[in-house]
């Protein structure tokens, strides 16, 4: 991107309130995530105070069953789901971009033959599968990562595909052909480099995506038993919830809003990166 | 040939594409299974606590273990097809069994679900794009932004915290009042009662979505040039809408609706296990607590062939719905 150009998607993704807001809830919990070592030395899964207190002047969002302290919970939490939503993103777009791309670029047989593989996958039901792969393969970050993943990749792919079917015709293409580049480079710096926009789109809101799954599968046991989760943290709360609703609450709460900010970044995205699509 | 056997040869071929799809899963499980640490003759080792190398060794050769992995396949496959979906050591029942008497409750949970969620993110799509801009437009879509953003089994605990915890409204977990001895209609209300909540909950996602996307599909549907022709005639802008633009704009809610049943079943794991609903969800969270595979693939199985055949359904009022598809 040239500099008139940041500055242009800069410009017009700034006018956007909703979008606005979205970029200082998202950096409030990448902030958190960062200095959770720092405010909170120690394992979150320590003991910090005596069990079940309310959220008051000693602890601010209370302590859970155990005694452990919900904030601290809530702080080490946001580097799991960040982490968790980061890295499945990142793999999910991986697979999405090699099937659809391949796919996208070669036509044909080939097309057909990854179109009906991801159309399989996107019949399986996701969130079953997700569980069904990381309870076979015990819990623990890999798993979920990859979980999350597999049942993802198809929508990237099928965009991809899009994108790649409708650039490969082009003059640049061809011309990159009769120059006799290899297809891998036509498809890796020539091709990939005009579908960022629409990447970095659906790549924002399947970070979204990947936290609630994540949350979803720590809620019913599933989470890595070793690092502190939202998710597990509602789990934990709910047995307890007439006698200490906060333990429950306030995670939830960091979830919501972390989903939420991310889904307004990811639509501000969009609309800063395809101007033409705005006034709709 | 008439339109309606062209509709019966459509509806046939789309039956046959699920065919390949299912057994594409069946596989998929198989491979689950064979990811898994240890067999089935390990698990049934573990139970008994008492089993010799040599009575393993002769457990598996019963069970067909020791073959080679495609022979093995062939064997799922075939058991499969013959639903035999194995058996669940720790309910000691056949899994097929298990899954048929929890069906109910979840099919009852599920249709009532989408039923309401399709309903409302209509009605909510329809007030938002007829009030493009306003203070309605504006409500609607945050609201369908914060439900689109919240966990679900957050919402569930948070419903119970309120209406069942503060207020004592109603009752927190299971389908009816155990030992009440409730008949005819006051056993439907009484199940009504206990579903207000996991639907709910349960509903607030979809809802979100299918609001969204019938307000997106009403603003592009407004464009179309059958609308210009509609206003040009002098038709109310009543009439463009009710007449008009809402039909075609509820296509794709409807595909939506199909697709969403997928992922509404592993919702239904969720809200199930929140609520106690003693459905197929509840038996997959706790089929995942003890360990018990066989069940949980089956589950998952079933779960996947549903999804094919609400696919199939979806096709089908299709054909119906909208009269430029081509039966072909």
């Amino acid at each position: 991107m040239t500099p008139s150009a940041s500055t242009g998607f800069w410009r017009r993704y700034s006018r956007n309130r909703s979008a606005m807001l979205g970029l200082v809830i998202l950096l409030s919990a990448l902030v958190m995530a960062a200095s959770a070592p720092l405010i909170f030395p120690g394992s979150p899964f320590a003991l910090a105070g005596q069990p079940r207190t309310p959220p008051g002047p000693e602890f601010m969002l209370g302590t859970d069953t155990l005694g452990r302290d919900v904030l601290a919970g809530i702080f080490h939490g946001a580097r799991t789901s960040l982490m968790i939503g980061v890295l499945a993103t990142l793999v999910s777009l991986s697979i999405g971009i090699v099937v659809g791309g391949v796919a996208g670029y070669y036509g044909g047989n080939i097309d057909n033959l990854l179109m009906r593989l991801t159309e399989f996958f996107q019949t399986i039901p996701n969130f079953l599968f997700a569980i069904v792969i990381v309870a076979i393969m015990t819990p623990s970050i890999q798993s979920i990562i990859i979980a999350i993943a597999i049942v993802t990749w198809p929508a990237v792919a099928r965009l991809v595909r899009g994108e790649f079917m409708a650039l490969r015709n082009r003059e640049f293409v061809q011309a990159c052909v009769v120059v006799g580049m290899s297809d891998l480079r036509i498809l890796a710096f020539h091709i990939l480099p005009n579908c960022i926009a629409p990447i970095t789109v659906i790549g924002s809101l399947m970070v979204a995506t990947a936290i609630l799954v994540e949350s979803g599968l720590a809620f019913l046991g599933l989470g890595d038993p070793n690092v502190m989760s939202w998710g597990y943290l509602i789990g934990a709360g709910r047995t307890v919830l007439r006698t200490a609703w906060w333990v429950a609450t306030f995670p939830g709460i960091a979830i919501l809003l972390t989903v939420l900010a991310i889904n307004l970044v990811g639509e501000g995205l969009n609309d800063a990166l395809n101007p033409r699509l705005r006034d709709r | 040939m008439t339109k309606s056997h062209k509709r019966l040869l459509f509806i046939a071929k789309r039956a046959l594409y699920g065919i390949p799809v299912i057994l594409g899963i069946v596989i998929v499980n198989f491979l689950l299974l064979q990811l898994m640490e240890g067999d089935a003759v390990d698990a049934l080792a573990g139970e008994a606590a008492s089993a010799t190398p040599e009575y393993m060794a002769q457990l598996r050769e019963r069970f067909g273990l020791d073959q080679p992995i495609y022979v093995q396949l062939f064997a799922y496959v075939r058991n499969v097809v013959m639903l035999d979906l194995g058996y669940s050591f720790r309910h000691d029942m056949p899994v097929l069994d298990l899954i048929m008497t929890r069906l109910g409750p979840t099919m009852l949970l599920m249709t009532t679900t989408l039923f309401i969620a399709i309903v409302m993110g209509i009605v909510l799509g329809l007030l938002a794009a007829t009030g493009l801009n306003t203070w309605r437009d504006t409500i609607i879509s945050i609201l369908a932004l914060v439900s689109y953003a919240t966990p679900l089994f957050w919402v569930g605990l948070m419903l119970v915290l309120l209406f069942s915890v503060r207020l004592g409204w109603l009752p927190t977990s299971g389908m009816e009042t155990i030992g009440a001895g409730y008949t005819g209609l006051e056993r439907a209300l009484d199940i009504a009662r206990h579903m207000v909540m996991p639907v709910i909950a349960l509903s607030l996602f979809y809802m979100a979505a299918f609001t969204r996307l019938m307000r997106a599909s009403m603003l592009e549907q407004a464009n179309m040039d059958y609308v210009t022709t509609a206003r040009a005639k002098g038709l109310t802008e009543r009439r463009i809408v009710w007449g008009h633009v809402l039909r075609n704009a509820v296509l794709p809610v409807v595909t939506m609706g199909g697709v969403q049943i997928a992922n509404m079943l592993g919702g239904s794991v969720i809200i199930e296990s929140v609520f106690g609903w003693p459905g197929l969800g509840l038996l997959a969270f706790e089929a995942l607590f003890a360990r018990d595979l066989n069940l949980l693939l089956g589950i998952f199985l079933l779960a996947a062939c549903m999804v094919v055949v609400a696919n199939l359904v979806i096709d089908i009022i299709y054909t119906f719905l909208d009269p430029r598809i081509e039966l072909k």
